[in-house]
């Protein structure tokens, strides 16, 4: 079927800015599978389904829109814990920078390598959870990624990490444009955590493959940079075996533009998936959490968390759904989005749905907007707390549901000092 | 201590009168009582000298050591050394007891230039003043009464009171919903608390919380006013002829 024209010139565009990378032909043909997936698909346009909510022109326009640096330098949001490093500035990977890549039950290499390593394991995953990811609702920004992306990380777990490996994104240009793709493998009986941290660019697209073996676990939390004017597409595809464990969470502050996809197949019996996601935006911001979450299989749990808080005019969105198939009895499914509007001019925007084919199953979701609770706010100043500062502990508490999604309490402890700290400057320059 | 003259309230949102001119002075040291039909204005007046939204005063004043709180927001009333215990203390989910408990006594101290207390210090006190109540190791880790029994939810509230150590205590119906024992051990913990430099302004429909804090003056307060004054016997009277009898008498 031909695109319309609209979309035919935003794809020819933005294709004439990109060149397929010239490299060893392991990855080749998954490259080009992308690229026909991009061809039929055409890049996103408001008037597709999921994009109503949020404006895909400056994703998916040829040039980048400058994004000025932040300045400031914050200290990385997961200092105090001991964990491998692997820097990225503007999209590339800096070695030098970067901790060696030795850490006992995972090995991590290149994306660029491998062809050259021969990973079998990698050449045979690329694109493909991707691709599965693209129906029923197709995520062109994730094909073009796999067609062009030519640096990311490649893990392949085996035993149980005992250190996270750490994604750290650094933004130095003006006008990045950065595609990264990673691929992770995770095996029965393995047990990985993957940190991300940084604006990583002016306009950042990344996807994130995880393969979760049965038995296997897989942890991610990551914080998207505080850089004002930054724009990000980011989408995670997993895929779960029998009873194997995928938790994500993720903090974001500030950024113009942020659509976080998330893609969850859960394919073994047993299989627990959690994607968790606090935003806090002032002014200029929208962000945007798509989740697609399948279950294919009996008995297994999934929970979506979702808070937002925003003021002066931010813009939040949830589109979540909840996919129960045929013979997928005994399925677990919650799923909750929470806006805070801290005044009238932010909007929440929330679309969750379920779609059930099983019988035997239990599924909850709920979607809320609201001010501040004025009891409670008034309760703590009655205590003597300021009103700023008791807005501000009303505010974590409404935080709170997802950052307990973490697991791990040293990084729920990093994401909410980082939380305090956005307060804090939030009310000094108040 | 706290000195409330000729105080009229009407509710912001409808031209409804509540309090129509109440006079009342506090002592240091002394134990005040103010006992009423439902709907005679205690509430509302705990609620205007706390500062909560909604209430318009019309007329009168009401000073803490000769300080004018009306003008003052609930958190500088709070650090002048005004406390109220909620009638309905409020569940706040997601704000951990003991962090609720170290905010507000740091940013008092703040607010009247003293040093933040060391967490070291403050784990001692509040677990020191925690064991007199009954308030186990759980309750000062759960979200801020949040799951509590209406007699934890109080206890919790004369907890923040000794914690705060404020000059002027208004305790709103602190009784109700409480059984026996839970209204002696909260008695209990009120009576530690009387000092000489300290005031108390206590709100009740019974007379049976009086039994357990004994106040020096009772007051009846009747239709936005203070019908009549008198010693403690006066809440025993209340308690023999209702309210009724007694505004009967006085017109």
């Amino acid at each position: 079927m031909a695109l319309p024209q609209p979309k035919l010139d935003t794809l020819e565009a933005r294709l004439a800015s990109l060149d397929l990378p010239n490299e060893p032909g392991c990855l080749a043909p998954a490259r080009a599978d992308a690229l026909s997936r991009l061809h039929a698909a055409g890049l996103p346009v408001r008037r597709d389904e999921y994009w109503k909510y949020t404006k895909p022109d400056t994703l998916t326009a040829a040039e980048v829109t400058p994004a000025a640096l932040l300045g400031e330098v914050e200290e990385p949001i997961f200092d105090g814990i001991d964990r491998v490093r692997l820097v990225f500035v503007d999209g590339v990977f800096d070695a030098d920078a970067s901790d060696d890549p030795a850490l006992a039950g995972v090995t991590i290499e290149r994306l660029s390598d491998v062809a050259t390593r021969d990973i079998h394991w990698a050449r045979d995953l690329y694109g493909v959870l991707e691709a599965r990811g693209q129906s029923p609702v197709a995520r062109p920004l994730a094909a073009l990624n796999t067609a062009f992306a030519r640096d990311g990380i490649v893990i392949h777990a085996t035993g149980k990490a005992v250190r996270p490996v750490s994604l750290e994104y650094l933004h130095r240009s003006e006008t990045s444009d950065a595609l990264l793709h990673h691929l992770i493998k995770v095996d029965g009986g393995a047990d990985l955590t993957v940190l991300e941290d940084g604006p990583a660019a002016a306009r950042f697209t990344k996807v994130m493959e995880v393969d979760v073996a049965p038995g296997g676990a897989f942890h991610h939390v990551r914080a998207q940079g505080r850089d004002h004017e930054r724009r990000a597409a980011t989408h995670i595809f997993a895929r779960l075996g029998e009873a194997a464990t995928f938790k994500t969470f993720t903090l974001t502050m500030n950024g113009v533009l942020t659509r976080n996809d998330v893609v969850v197949e859960l394919t073994g019996d047993d299989g627990v998936a959690h994607v968790a996601g606090a935003c806090v935006g002032d002014g200029d911001f929208h962000h945007d959490d798509t989740v697609f979450v399948t279950h294919d299989a009996v008995g297994c749990e999934s929970r979506q968390v979702f808070k937002k808080v925003l003021r002066n005019g931010a813009v939040g969105v949830f589109q979540g759904k909840i996919l129960v198939k045929q013979g997928a009895q005994k399925t677990d499914g919650y799923q909750i989005s929470q806006s805070l509007l801290l005044d009238d001019d932010s909007q929440f925007l929330a679309k969750p749905e379920l779609e059930i084919y099983a019988d035997d199953v239990a599924c909850s979701h709920g979607s809320t907007s609201g001010a501040i609770d004025e009891e409670g706010l008034f309760y703590l100043r009655s205590r003597g707390v300021p009103e700023g500062e008791a807005t501000d502990l009303m505010t974590l508490a409404f935080l709170a549901e997802a950052i307990q999604e973490i697991e791990d309490q040293r990084l729920a402890d990093g994401i909410l000092a980082r939380l305090q700290g956005w307060m804090a400057r939030r009310r000094q320059a108040a | 201590m706290l000195e409330i003259k000729n105080l009229h309230v009407k509710l912001e949102e409808e031209d409804k009168a509540i309090l129509n001119g109440v006079n009342l002075t506090v002592e240091a040291g002394a134990v005040h009582a103010i006992m009423g039909p439902n709907g005679s204005g205690k509430s509302t007046l705990s609620y205007v000298l706390s500062g909560r939204d909604g209430y318009a005063v019309t007329d009168g004043s009401a000073t803490l050591e000769g300080e004018d709180i009306l003008d003052m927001e609930p958190e500088e009333r709070a650090a002048a050394g005004l406390f109220l215990a909620f009638q309905y203390p409020v569940e706040i989910p997601g704000v951990g007891n003991m962090t609720f408990l170290r905010t507000a006594l740091n940013a008092q101290r703040k607010a009247r230039g003293e040093d933040e207390i060391s967490a070291g210090d403050f784990l001692k006190l509040v677990r020191e003043k925690a064991k007199a109540l009954k308030i186990d190791a759980d309750m000062l880790k759960r979200p801020v009464n949040v799951g509590f029994s209406g007699g934890e939810k109080k206890r919790n509230e004369i907890l923040q009171m000794a914690m705060l150590e404020p000059k002027m205590c208004i305790l709103d119906e602190t009784d109700s919903g409480l059984d026996v024992d839970a209204m002696k051990l909260v008695a209990d913990g009120v009576n530690a608390l009387r000092d000489e430099g300290r005031a108390f302004l206590v709100i009740t429909h019974y007379q049976r919380l009086l039994d357990h804090i004994k106040p020096d003056v009772v007051h009846i307060l009747s239709e936005g006013r203070i019908i009549k004054s008198g010693g403690p016997d006066l809440a025993l009277e209340v308690e023999n002829n209702g309210y009724e009898g007694l505004k009967a008498e006085v017109a």
